[in-house]
């Protein structure tokens, strides 16, 4: 038996059970460990230990038959906006207090389907609204990762930030996330993780607890990026269920990789270079651009004119969308209830205590853009604008293939840093959100370290449902990079 | 456009959300200060641009209206904070 079984990929790990040196009852139990040493990390709301046993057992009769699936025996972390049946699923909202599911959302069946284990569940920013896991319920998420010689606690990113942490300190070999603006890609960037967002439609989000529906998407945040091939083609496929999912075959991710990027055109969007840039993203990105080009590929300068326009339109849409999907919220079929003196009181009390600042103020913006008067001015403004960044990403792809621009503007904040000022915590997603807006296909690779020793991540942008070009470009990007860094496990002290 | 203590109090009740007096004016500030900054897309031409209603081009489907479904009532009602037979309970709507 191997000494840390926690060290080894997924890919490793699932090799290592199928040649049966290793079991998932071990490599479950490891992780078991790991997750009670970590607990500083605040990465789980909650842990299913028996369950994960359970399933791990199960996983090890298959295996010893040569039996089992494509994720056999592998320890994961579920993000707690899935719907889990039979374990309590919170969004990491009090509204959503002591809601168990009867229900399992379609990723994590596929996923069970496939053979993976269920470690727990984890915290993220509440209904996934914000950018560094602050607004939790169950209060924020530690990024395993410090600043060299400093022992300021770090956000992991948002919203995904449980899933972030988890897969950086090793307390999973890979966890689900959700990504509206950018919560995969920018935790992944902040944690020196592997994060890929789908195209919209590829990921079922039934049974997803939804935040703006038409930008939300499931994807996995992975050690490297086959595993992020491995999880995604497990997760991904078509589900009646989810009237907006895509009933397209799910090639074998894993197989596009490693095929070279010789040839393949790669486009810089100079709007991506903003006022004000942080020095070390520029110089990383510039980087960037000479490995691709090292490796084979050819650097075509594209222009995305509505760039700017991309947050404004998001903050519009996003909360129009959450102001509609959290009416469901009223302590009649679910969750917390406050009592009142009539219904409305009863509605009134029940949602001013259950949802926190930052769902608050996102619900009052969108029941405001939406409102008789304004709706023209805001909401419809911000589907046009919407239209033309599309269009600026359909234009570019004319000339290439997929883009590469940093994930996020800055490296890990300290906790507290930004929570008083929801302007500067929105621009964490300048680089993410147009992918979201044009429903494409997004990935962030680690790429580098700072000055001050974090993380720093790239980003690929890929056509729609074209993720077998995007994993095969960041693999190329992975093995240029040779990001094998780790963070100091000082959380175990 | 900018919100004042009167819509801000309107729109918190449309949202079906207490707000005490005393958070109005904070509220009010964040708001504006959001609704100032989204303001920016005011400068964009967009005469004659469809709105983007679906990320990814698609139909909406179609399927036989048929029951898929059903019998879950315990279920459905299972996690409700008071319930009575297979019924939710809130506080008299009807005199």
């Amino acid at each position: 038996m191997m000494s840390d079984l926690t060290k080894l990929t997924l890919a490793g790990a699932r090799d290592a059970l199928k040649a049966k040196e290793i079991t998932s009852v071990e490599l479950t139990g490891a992780y078991l460990k790991a997750m009670e040493a970590g607990k500083a990390l605040n990465a789980y709301v909650t842990v299913t230990a028996d369950k994960a046993l359970e399933m791990a057992k199960a996983s090890d009769a298959k295996l010893a038959k040569g039996e089992g699936g494509a994720l056999e025996g592998i320890p994961l972390g579920i993000k707690d906006l899935f719907a889990t049946k039979g374990v309590l699923t919170t969004a990491c909202s009090h509204i959503l207090d002591g809601f168990v599911p009867p229900y399992e959302s379609t990723v994590t069946s596929n996923l069970w389907r496939d053979g993976a284990v269920m470690l727990g569940k984890l915290n993220n920013d509440e209904f996934a609204m914000g950018s560094s896991n602050e607004t939790s319920f169950y209060g924020p998420v530690v990024n395993p990762w410090r600043r060299n010689g400093d022992t300021t606690n770090l956000v992991p990113g948002g919203s995904s930030g449980g899933s972030s942490s988890a897969v950086s300190a090793r307390l999973c070999l890979a966890a689900t996330a959700t990504d509206t603006g950018g919560s995969i890609r920018q935790p992944a960037a902040f944690t020196g993780t592997v994060g890929i967002k789908p195209t919209y439609g590829r990921c079922s989000r039934w049974g997803v607890v939804a935040f703006a529906s038409s930008l939300d998407q499931a994807g996995p945040i992975t050690r490297d990026v086959r595993d992020a091939a491995i999880m995604l083609g497990s997760m991904a496929g078509y589900d009646e269920k989810d009237s907006t999912s895509v009933n397209q075959p799910v090639p074998d991710y894993e197989a596009a990789l490693g095929k070279g990027i010789k040839g393949l055109r790669v486009g810089i969007p100079k709007e991506y270079r903003v006022d004000g840039m942080n020095a070390e993203i520029d110089a990383l990105w510039t980087r960037g651009i000479e490995w691709l080009k090292a490796a084979g590929a050819e650097i075509v300068d594209v222009s995305l004119p509505n760039t700017k326009y991309a947050l404004p339109t998001y903050y519009i849409v996003a909360p129009a969308e959450a102001s509609s999907n959290l009416a469901r919220y009223d302590g009649v079929r679910y969750g917390l209830r406050v009592e009142g003196k009539d219904i409305t009181d009863m509605y009134e009390k029940t949602r001013a205590a259950g949802f926190g600042a930052e769902v608050r103020r996102r619900v009052l913006i969108g029941t405001y853009v939406l409102s008789a008067g304004y709706y023209d001015a805001y909401y419809l403004k911000a589907q046009q604008v919407r239209t033309l960044i599309a269009r600026d990403f359909a234009e570019a792809y004319r000339s290439c293939d997929v883009l590469l621009t940093p994930t996020a503007p800055s490296a890990a904040f300290g906790i507290g840093e930004k929570t008083s000022d929801p302007l500067s915590m929105y621009l964490n997603d300048v680089f993410t959100v147009t992918v979201n807006l044009a429903g494409l296909p997004g990935i962030s690779v680690p790429a580098g370290l700072s000055s001050e020793g974090l993380p720093l991540g790239l980003q690929l942008i890929g056509k729609t449902f074209d993720e077998e070009t995007l994993l095969r470009a960041a693999f190329a990007l992975e093995q240029a990079a040779e990001f094998t860094a780790e963070p100091k496990t000082w959380w175990t002290a | 456009m900018s919100v004042d203590q009167n819509t801000v109090r309107r729109i918190a009740k449309l949202a079906r959300i207490a707000v005490r007096e005393d958070e109005l004016p904070a509220l009010a500030g964040e708001l504006n200060t959001i609704l100032d900054w989204v303001e920016m897309l005011g400068e964009v031409d967009t005469q004659g641009v469809e709105p983007m209603t679906s990320a990814v081009a698609m139909t909406m489907k179609m399927r036989e209206d048929v029951v898929t479904s059903g019998n879950h009532q315990k279920d459905v009602t299972g996690n409700a904070p008071s319930s009575e037979d297979g019924f939710y309970v809130v506080p008299r709507v009807v005199e």
